[in-house]
């Protein structure tokens, strides 16, 4: 069988709308919270795609990913303090390389032991191993930088044509660059012979070990290669904060990345991509907005996991899928009827969530909400909560039946036509 | 010597309690192919529902009713979370008790704020019991002890004598048989999973105000329990036993000693001025890590851990 052409004009558009995007967005706005935001997204789609490479390609879910990224951070940093130093000359336009480096490195040195067991095992040891070197970097502060955590300045030697990065625009388009490089290879490298065995390792490696090929050596390879674009993730972080703490090894950052890359869609290459945006902006957005952000973060993941384990791209697939056959409008009547329910059980729950945490942490039990001042001492509005909740739980079990029997028919309806 | 005895006395408890934690969590991970990634939130939301309980009607009743509410708890998650993951498989199930993991320590901060929380040891219980040599014996370690070594027989005795304990070991290795014997076996793992959960609680009320209650402690003992299934070997109880004890004792007798690479040259009449970082470390330093290296080394020397039966 003949392989389908690697460039075919569809997915050159698709790969130019996603440049074109890349290169135009800073210039939107010219506030510093809005390039520092696609500043942040860039490097969390790296992070989130080197994630995806173990878990969505490769079948393994790694709980200490954050050791990859933090580890070539904090090398990057040193590198730049060298360069600062005099001790050698790199330009700063290539220091993320030296992150990649660093994280291949602890990716040959830590893959060796984590890719022994796949499966949960692996899941668990590479929890241990994460945990094992955020304990240690504390203890070599001259490495990690202790609790104040390492920082220098990017800024160093002449600079060239005018470009210093100084400039949050300037460091913006350097991490554009080496993000949008990264998002390709690792496009590219899926598409390679490699790749393609590791999805193999992923769904049956006992037959991919019978074609000849040792999936502990694939699982190796794969976690190696996903250390560099980590490290590569955590070195243009380095660049752009100009410091690097402990807190870059943290469990913290290991799970932000899963949940990144399950929001958004494991099964899909562009998934990760969706996922780091989407967590990204809500964790800049949400968080300016409630206190309890980290709890509406935890109740949508656990939402997907149950009710979308696709991730925003698969529903985001399907639906395609529907519009194009030209049925999608059928559903839209079910869809609106559900929306009802859903809204009294969010609002419901956000409405408990933020008076608890008003009534436990600023002991006023008042809460502001277009204008409304709702008082949480009285009964009235625990009822009501209460009220909402239930009658939405009851609603949503019901119109959740129509809905999935709507979804039914039409696809029913969508395999006859394709018969006849 | 003294040092000795008293850091035995420490490591066992200390063990017993890690013990506690993972035999719940090696039960559910054979019996369902789980790992409970929540199974320390639920010890830490048994710290905290004790600590909340023991402020209205004591200690002792909140010994008996944060467990039972924890296991209920636990027996809701499984009914409703974890059966509905299980169809998307292992990942998903692994994903979801993740995702509750952080969501627990969300609510736990929501409701009772950043900072620990004043639950002690009651005053029945506090004081010393015995005195070695110069160091005292608090009569709370040995409470623990005494609670500890109480669940454990009662574990065996449930799993070794009774019907209901004999139907959970055969569900362990034959649930397909079982149920077709006529056995409700989603309501065995229901029941093993809040039994479980239940369990971690104890060592959370127990263990809650011997350390210190505060949102932090479910990730700070996580991992280690996770250490403790893995080295015991997946699945088997005696070896989530004797590896709570070996992590237990030997966590225990390094925090107490801060000698060093630098300090053993030393003894054996080597003089270094200028050692390298590594060199400097203390055993203290590297307590914290202590149960990770035994993980790798493990993992090197014998893959499938002390007990285990499986690779994989």
């Amino acid at each position: 069988m003949k392989p389908p052409p690697l460039l075919y004009p569809r997915r050159v558009f698709v790969w130019g709308v996603y440049l074109a995007a890349i290169l135009v967005a800073p210039l939107l706005s010219r506030s510093g919270y809005w390039l520092s935001l696609l500043s942040q997204v860039a490097v969390m789609t790296v992070y989130a795609l080197s994630f995806n490479m173990l878990l969505g390609q490769t079948g393994l879910l790694s709980f200490g990913h954050a050791v990859y990224y933090g580890l070539g951070a904090m090398i990057t940093m040193h590198a730049l303090i060298a360069v600062n130093q005099h001790v050698f000359t790199i330009p700063v336009t290539l220091l993320p390389v030296v992150g990649g480096l660093g994280g291949l490195f602890f990716g040959v040195l830590l893959g060796y032991v984590t890719t022994r067991r796949a499966g949960t095992t692996f899941a668990m040891i590479s929890l241990g191993i994460g945990e094992m070197v955020a304990a240690s970097s504390l203890m070599f502060p001259a490495f990690s930088g202790g609790e104040g955590g390492l920082s220098s300045n990017r800024v160093v030697g002449k600079g060239w044509f005018g470009i210093t990065y100084g400039p949050q625009i300037q460091i913006y388009y350097l991490i554009a660059a080496w993000a949008f490089a990264c998002v390709v290879a690792m496009y590219a490298l899926s598409q390679t012979p490699l790749g393609r065995i590791a999805n193999a390792v992923r769904d049956n490696p006992e037959r991919a070990e019978f074609v000849g090929y040792n999936p502990q050596v694939v699982r190796f390879l794969m976690v190696v290669l996903a250390g560099f674009f980590a490290g590569v993730a955590g070195g243009l972080t380095a660049l752009n904060y100009e410091i690097v703490t402990a807190e870059s090894l943290h469990a913290y950052t290991s799970g932000i990345v899963i949940m990144m890359a399950f929001v958004g869609g494991v099964g899909y290459f562009f998934g990760p991509i969706i996922g780091a945006l989407l967590i990204t902006v809500l964790q800049m957005v949400v968080s300016s907005i409630t206190a309890a952000w980290l709890f509406y973060f935890g109740l949508m993941f656990l939402m997907v996991v149950l009710y979308a384990p696709g991730g925003v791209a698969s529903v985001v697939v399907e639906h395609r899928r529907l519009w194009q056959a030209g049925v999608l409008g059928k559903l839209a009547p079910a869809y609106l009827l559900a929306s009802l329910p859903v809204l009294l059980v969010g609002g419901g729950v956000v409405a408990v969530v933020e008076m608890v945490y008003r009534v436990m942490k600023e002991q006023s039990a008042q809460l502001r909400v277009f204008g409304v001042t709702v008082d949480a001492t009285r009964g009235l509005f625990w009822i009501a909560v209460a009220a909402a909740i239930a009658l939405g739980v009851l609603l949503l079990r019901k119109v959740g039946r129509t809905v999935s029997d709507e979804r039914h028919r039409v696809y029913a309806t969508l395999r006859q036509e394709q018969r006849t | 010597m003294e040092f000795a005895l008293i850091s035995l006395l420490n490591g066992v408890t200390y063990g017993l309690l890690l013990f506690m934690l993972s035999s719940g969590l090696t039960l559910i991970f054979s019996m369902m192919g789980i790992l409970n990634f929540a199974h320390a939130s639920f010890y830490m939301l048994g710290a905290y529902f004790a600590y909340q309980i023991s402020t209205k009607i004591g200690f002792w009743p909140a010994l008996v009713v944060a467990p039972l509410v924890v296991g209920g708890l636990g027996a809701l998650v499984e009914r409703f979370g974890i059966r509905k993951a299980h169809r998307y498989g292992h990942v998903a199930e692994l994903l979801f008790t993740f995702g509750l993991a952080f969501l627990v320590v969300e609510i736990v901060q929501l409701v009772w704020g950043k900072a620990a929380v004043d639950y002690r040891v009651p005053p029945s219980l506090s004081g010393t019991w015995f005195t070695l040599f110069s160091s005292s014996f608090p009569v709370y370690k040995g409470f623990m002890m005494a609670v500890s070594v109480g669940m454990l027989v009662g574990l065996y005795a449930l799993l070794s004598f009774t019907r209901i304990g004999l139907i959970v070991q055969a569900a362990l290795s034959r649930p397909d048989m079982v149920q077709a014997l006529g056995h409700d076996v989603p309501r065995i793992f229901t029941l093993v999973f809040g039994g479980g959960s239940a369990l971690a609680a104890l060592a959370g009320v127990i263990g809650g105000n011997a350390f210190v209650t505060e949102p932090g402690m479910a990730d700070a003992l996580g991992p280690i329990v996770f250490v403790v299934v893995v080295v015991g070997g997946l699945g088997s109880l005696t070896g989530a036993f004797i590896a709570s004890l070996l992590i237990g004792i030997l966590q225990t007798f390094m925090v107490g000693s801060d000698y060093s690479l630098v300090d053993f040259a030393r003894s054996v009449g080597i003089q270094i001025k200028t050692a390298p970082a590594l060199a400097r470390l203390s055993l203290t330093q590297l307590a914290a890590i202590m149960p990770y290296i035994l993980m790798v080394a493990i993992l090197i020397l014998r893959p499938r851990g002390i007990m285990g039966a499986r690779e994989t």
